[in-house]
């Protein structure tokens, strides 16, 4: 009797949500990759001002709707892509592996430094590598980075950890603060090299024109994507699952749960320092005002509110986090108001994390696994009091 | 000597958990490690299973020495575990759960055997062999635990308090399945406060007190033992 009722209550608890998404897996295989593919040109179709004209809200020339007016909306687009490929790769440690990094966004700056580096003309190293040649440096040194920092500080769990990853992104940005040596400090690295490509003699990836970075973006955050996935349906991935759930159980299941953790922290480095080296070439300079802490709260505040665990979660809660502000911001100063949105975007998510934190602890779009693992952890929590 | 157990002393912080014991399992037997809460049962079932790292002294098992060894390691070896709490993974399936018992094996065949073994033991994780874990009620969940650990295939399974938290009618059931695991050929030990049912399924049994066992002896002995009718059965 008593079983039935936990059974339902379980069931309940992954709200609408979970009614379209079994709609969707329902559906037959050709009809979803079909939907996938269409929603794919959709997302490369995002930079066209003309898009937004054909969307049918009459409000004249000087205003379209969700088209930044601030912000030049393919930079803005970009900005969002790569705060998206950031969340895709903290969603592994802290989705897959339920290790909680707040310090993510140092991977993101080591990415970015070795890039820059490597490349500008102006760097002491005074190599200057294409970008090209930088960028699987970069993705290299970011993995070596997540087995140092990952080597000694995940024996720790939960809170501790928490506190040693969030000390090590402080510990990088100083650094690249005080260092007058080779990180040049507040001056920075200067002259960092485009992406490669011409087209009649013109670059692909300029300074004018942001499109292509976006293009580039999106199509590297389609491939990591793939890749991260397959990974999950792995047997590593029920090793991540299975750690995420109960570490004691699963290490006498059999699972070395210290290597399956420091896979996951230096796959999620790896994945941040792309992100980095895609960002630093298109900058084009970078000090260490481009790493603050903020940040690395905002991508795991990004991901938590997307729902932890379930990649399209990560990216919807990353594209929400950052595009949104900056449209916001737009539409403030189109309706003749004079405050900026996105000067209260921490604030803002803030009080919305904690409103989903108690109604919807799993996220917007979450896994049903998630769902019940929460469900269990609130009966935990009752039984407890 | 399936597994033998020599002055294990082991630390919390600074203090002494365990106090240098020692303690045998031959093969084919059913042993029980009755005592009081915090007497150390858990504790030693973590240094055993690889949980808990050892301050001092041995642990052999099957003839090779794994003090030192990683936990994911001894499970290869064929110590599997049903751990305190039962450790269920509450957003796994039942089938998930009992699949992930197999997580180091590769024989595909024996897996599918072992699966069918284990539903036949718990007719109710195959009707329930769907739904997640976490929505089980507590003996299902004891269920599941038991049947994952079985999954592992092990030569010594380690039982830590298989009875707690279940109907008196549920005990017993869970009682008779250990007995008939045991009749199968696995070596059981287990952990337990509920005296009367271990010490009568036991071939034999330790007593642990405060760190230390203060006595040993047949499951029937120490039944009829005043001092530990006295202090576990409840018999004045």
């Amino acid at each position: 009797m008593s079983v039935d009722k936990t059974a339902k209550a379980g069931s309940n608890g992954n709200g609408n949500g979970s009614v379209l998404k079994s709609r969707w897996e329902n559906m037959p295989k050709q009809f979803r990759w079909a939907g996938m593919i269409a929603l794919v040109i959709f997302l490369y179709l995002l930079p066209f001002k003309e898009f937004y004209l054909y969307l049918g809200i009459p409000m004249g020339d000087f205003y379209l709707p969700f088209y930044t007016a601030r912000t030049e909306m393919a930079q803005v687009l970009f900005d969002t892509a790569v705060f998206v490929l950031l969340a895709v790769g903290l969603n592994v440690v802290v989705g897959f592996a339920g290790l909680l990094d707040l310090g993510y966004y140092g991977f993101f700056a080591i990415g970015a430094y070795t890039v820059a580096l490597l490349t500008s003309p102006e760097s002491r190293l005074d190599v200057t590598w294409p970008w090209l040649a930088a960028v699987p440096v970069a993705v290299i040194v970011t993995l070596i980075g997540g087995v140092i920092l990952g080597g000694p500080t995940l024996r720790l769990r939960g809170d501790y950890l928490a506190i040693v990853t969030l000390g090590f992104a402080e510990m990088i940005r100083l650094y690249a603060a005080r260092n007058e040596g080779i990180l040049q400090g507040q001056r920075g690295i200067p002259s960092i090299p485009h992406p490669p490509g011409e087209v009649n003699g013109d670059a692909i990836f300029g300074v004018t024109d942001a499109r292509p970075y976006y293009w580039l973006a999106l199509t590297i955050i389609i491939l990591v994507v793939f890749g991260v996935r397959n990974l999950a349906r792995s047997r590593v991935g029920r090793a991540w699952v299975a750690i995420r759930e109960d570490e004691d159980a699963a290490q006498i299941m059999g699972v070395p749960t210290f290597l399956y953790k420091l896979a996951a922290f230096a796959i999620g480095a790896a994945v941040g320092g792309l992100s980095g080296a895609l960002f630093a070439g298109n900058r084009g300079f970078i000090n260490s005002d481009s790493f603050l802490l903020e940040n690395s709260i905002l991508v795991l505040a990004a991901v938590v509110l997307g729902g932890a665990g379930n990649i399209g979660g990560a990216i919807v809660g990353a594209a929400i986090t950052w595009y949104l502000p900056e449209w916001l911001r737009g539409v403030g100063s189109s309706l003749g108001l004079e405050f900026d949105p996105a000067e209260y975007r921490i604030a803002v998510f803030g009080l919305v994390l904690i409103v989903m934190m108690i109604f919807r602890p799993q996220g917007i779009i979450a896994s049903k696994r998630r769902a019940a693992e929460f469900e269990d952890r609130r009966k935990e929590a009752v039984a407890s009091e | 000597m399936l597994l033998e157990i020599k002055d294990l002393t082991l630390e919390y912080g600074r203090i002494e958990a365990l106090h240098g014991i020692s303690l045998e399992v031959e093969q084919g037997e059913i042993v029980a490690l009755i005592g009081a809460n915090g007497a150390g049962k858990t504790t030693t079932m973590r240094a055993i299973s690889g949980l808990r790292p050892v301050a001092k002294g041995s642990i052999v098992f099957d003839g090779q020495d794994i003090t030192k060894l990683r936990a994911d390691k001894r499970v290869i070896l064929g110590v599997g575990q049903s751990p305190e709490g039962r450790g269920v993974f509450p957003g796994m399936s039942v089938m998930e759960n009992l699949e992930i018992g197999a997580y180091t094996r590769r024989d595909k065949a024996g897996i599918a055997e072992d699966l069918e073994r284990c539903f036949a033991l718990f007719p109710r994780l195959l009707e329930r062999r769907k739904q997640a874990g976490g929505t089980l009620s507590g003996g299902e969940q004891q269920m599941l635990a038991v049947g994952r650990a079985l999954m592992t295939r092990p030569k010594l399974l380690l039982l830590d308090e298989p009875s707690m938290g279940l109907a008196p009618m549920l005990i017993q059931q869970i009682f008779e399945i250990i007995t008939e695991i045991n009749s199968q050929g696995t070596t059981v030990l287990v952990v337990e406060q509920n005296a009367q049912q271990a010490l009568s399924r036991a071939h034999r049994a330790y007593v642990l007190e405060t760190g230390s066992i203060v006595k040993s002896g047949t499951g029937q002995e120490l039944l009829n033992d005043p001092s530990v009718k006295d202090a576990y059965l409840g018999v004045a």
